[in-house]
């Protein structure tokens, strides 16, 4: 973890500085982006994965990619495909007919894989429930390692979020 | 009054825009149609109900303002005439009428399922009275439209993209890079919201409404919050109501500045994305810090806004049109003066005029072919009538032209922001709520992507929605997207795609 930390302070921040008031985001950003490297000891790939959200989950993944949050930097890296990646990020309420690219997309990453849901849909539907367009609770369908709050979730909740998935790495389990 | 040289009797909604209601019959009905279109008017959305029996509904924007047209069918009766053929936008609607309610056009030249992924029964219709979820069903494969040919062949995306981008199936036909033809398939979203409607609370629709599409959840929660206060005789305070276009404006920009990044990473220009998606995280930010949501979402309430705005950040935010401002200026001669981004812009994925106007296309993508409409400026509610709106308009049809009209609109939207700000009427932001009352009533709203439509219709005793159908502009864009692309390579496609940037989850609801 020193090494990561002195690594860090050595190479500085190279993103741009952010608004006056805001500092203390960044400050939270970087230090879950520190704990995130010193468990997995590299980059963490995740594949973002839309089970039918409103698209407002979809935007708040999008700015973890702004200078601000700045997610490469701190050892996050979104990932094409499945097969490259150790996160499977689900947003919305798992409509009937996403249900199938979902489960392929879940196949076809490696093990150990974690999964995080995204926003009250993929908890449990949320405004939308369950129905007949819609399977609601993505626990229902997939094992999932943390569940972020929020409609849509702010883009620290969704950092914090991947770390708690990421730490349970610690004790993953490989399933037959 | 329009439409007046057809046997049809309309009358005056209640509510702050021109819009007239009527019943047609199965002669009316594509006269009606006819009658729009030779008068220059266009098909703004197509849906349908089931109450005692069913009905399909066809709403029309006039120069006068807006028609909303109902065909009531007979007992047992479960076609009506179609629409596509005179307007083309009218086909995909009435496939997903068909999907959810099961009734059908005759005639009509395709009748391919479009939201029925096979997920629920054929036969079984969620609109119906009482329908009950069936067990999911195997999903089914689509009948694409296949190209024949020496070296054509087929590149299938999705619905799962490489990105952070909503789920949709496009399947390319192609020669080499260069693209014979497209065909998407949409409904992967589709998440029941009409169904839902019914056991929404009339006063909680708008929370529903706004999560049609997340990135419009401020046009479409006014939309909503317009339908239920006609009915109901509502008087918005003023104030709420500059409020509201407010918050409107700021949703506006907020998406521009997304996109403006986007279309400049998407063409190899990742510091046009880094410079722009810093300012609308800015701009995000003091969402949250003015009005309580990053995204604006349930800031607006039926009777006003959920919330006032402090002095303080008043001033923070029209400090923050300045920053803005200065910024995007400086941004918009950077991006028309580098030679590589224009080279990648002109040109590409182009829908001329006369197309556009064939189509329908709508809202940005509209205007930035020459489809001069906007709500705003056509029929402008307060305090869009004191202000004034300059419309942007580009007769260019390609991803350059989309692009200015997003630099020029926004710079509008600042403009507009800072002089609300700067006149905001004291006052009251939100009116209490008279007793429920039923009854029908419309909202009609020029979102950042275009139009905005939501049809209400309350049970007598106003207790509960007997119908509520929300319509993105997407519907009328996405053809046009397939009609864009022609000739373009496919690399290219993600440029042209971003420059429309249509809602998936709005279309498909
Ligand atoms: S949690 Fe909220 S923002 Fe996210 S998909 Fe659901 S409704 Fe949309």
């Amino acid at each position: 973890m020193w090494n990561v930390i002195k690594l860090i302070a050595r190479t500085g921040n190279l993103s741009e500085p952010g608004p006056q008031d805001a500092g203390a985001i960044e400050a939270e950003a970087r230090r879950i982006g520190a704990e995130l490297l010193g468990i997995v000891g590299r980059a963490v790939a995740i594949r973002e994965l839309d089970a039918g959200s409103c698209n407002g989950c979809e935007l708040e993944i999008h700015a973890l990619n702004n200078p601000y949050y700045n997610v490469e930097a701190l050892g996050i890296k979104f990932v094409a495909s499945p097969r490259h990646a150790d996160l499977l990020l689900v947003t919305g309420p798992v409509t009937r007919n996403m249900e199938q690219a979902l489960l392929r997309t879940y196949q076809a990453m490696p093990q150990p894989r974690l999964v995080v849901a995204a926003g009250v849909c993929a908890k449990d539907g949320g405004i939308f429930g369950a129905s007949y367009a819609c399977r609601g609770a993505l626990a229902g369908l997939l094992p999932v390692d943390a569940w972020v709050p929020g409609c849509p979730p702010e883009p620290l909740d969704l950092l914090r979020g991947i770390l708690v998935a990421v730490a349970r790495l610690k004790t993953a389990r490989v399933e037959p | 009054m329009p439409l007046t040289d057809l046997p049809l009797t309309l009358r005056p909604l209640a509510g702050p825009l021109p819009m007239w209601q009527g019943a047609a019959d199965a002669a009316t009905w594509p006269a009606a149609a006819h009658a729009v279109q030779e008068a220059g008017g266009r098909l703004v959305s197509l849906w349908g109900k089931m109450s005692a029996r069913a009905s399909v509904a066809a709403a029309y924007a006039v120069q006068e303002g807006l028609v909303w047209l109902e065909l009531p069918l007979a007992d047992g009766a479960a076609t009506y005439p179609d629409l596509a053929a005179i307007f083309p936008a009218a086909g995909r609607m009435q496939r997903a009428l068909y999907d959810l309610l099961g009734i059908a056009p005759e005639g009509a030249a395709d009748t391919r399922p479009w939201l029925n992924h096979g997920a629920w029964p054929k036969g079984w219709f969620p609109l119906h009275a009482g329908a009950r979820a069936p067990a999911p069903g195997a999903l089914q494969d689509y009948p694409f439209v296949p190209v024949t040919g020496d070296g054509v062949h087929e590149i299938a995306v999705g619905p799962v993209h490489a990105g952070i981008i909503e789920p949709g199936h496009f399947r390319f036909s192609v020669v080499g890079e260069k693209i014979l033809r497209l065909e998407a398939r949409l409904g992967y979203t589709h998440k029941g919201i009409d169904a839902l409607f019914a056991q929404t609370p009339p006063e909680a629709g708008h929370c529903l409404a706004a999560r049609v599409s997340g990135d419009s959840a401020v046009a479409y929660a006014w939309a909503y919050c317009m339908a239920l206060e006609s009915i109901r005789g509502i008087a918005v305070p003023t104030r709420a109501q500059w409020l509201r276009a407010l918050l409107l404006e700021r949703e506006r920009v907020a998406n521009h500045l997304g996109d403006l990044g986007a279309l400049g990473n998407d063409a190899g220009f990742a510091f046009g994305l880094t410079r722009f998606s810093r300012l609308r995280e800015d701009w995000l930010r003091l969402n949250r810090a003015a009005f309580g949501h990053r995204l604006l979402m349930d800031c607006l309430v039926p009777g006003g806004v959920a919330a006032d705005l402090q002095a303080g950040e008043r001033d923070a935010l029209r400090a923050q049109c300045d920053a803005v401002e200065t910024e995007v200026r400086k941004l918009k001669a950077i991006y028309e003066e580098h030679a590589g981004l224009q080279d990648r812009f002109l040109t590409t994925g182009r829908v001329a005029p006369p197309l556009a106007a064939h189509l329908g296309l709508a809202g940005l993508a509209g205007r930035a072919s020459g489809q001069a409409f906007d709500l705003r400026a056509d029929h402008p509610l307060p305090p869009y009538d004191a202000l004034g709106v300059n419309m942007a308009t580009h007769r260019g049809g390609d991803v350059a032209a989309r692009v200015t009209v997003r630099f020029e609109e926004t710079l509008e939207s600042l403009r507009l922001l800072r002089a609300m700000l700067e006149d905001l009427p004291e006052g009251a932001c939100q009116a209490a709520l008279p007793p429920p009352q039923g009854g029908r009533g419309a909202g009609w709203v020029e979102g950042w992507r275009g139009e905005v439509f939501v049809a209400l219709e309350l049970t007598p005793d106003g207790q509960h929605i007997e119908r509520c159908h929300c319509h993105d502009p997407s519907w009328h864009n996405w053809p046009a997207i397939e009609h864009a692309v022609i000739g373009n390579i496919v690399p290219d496609f993600p440029l042209i795609n971003k420059s429309f940037n249509l809602s998936y989850s709005g279309h498909d609801r």
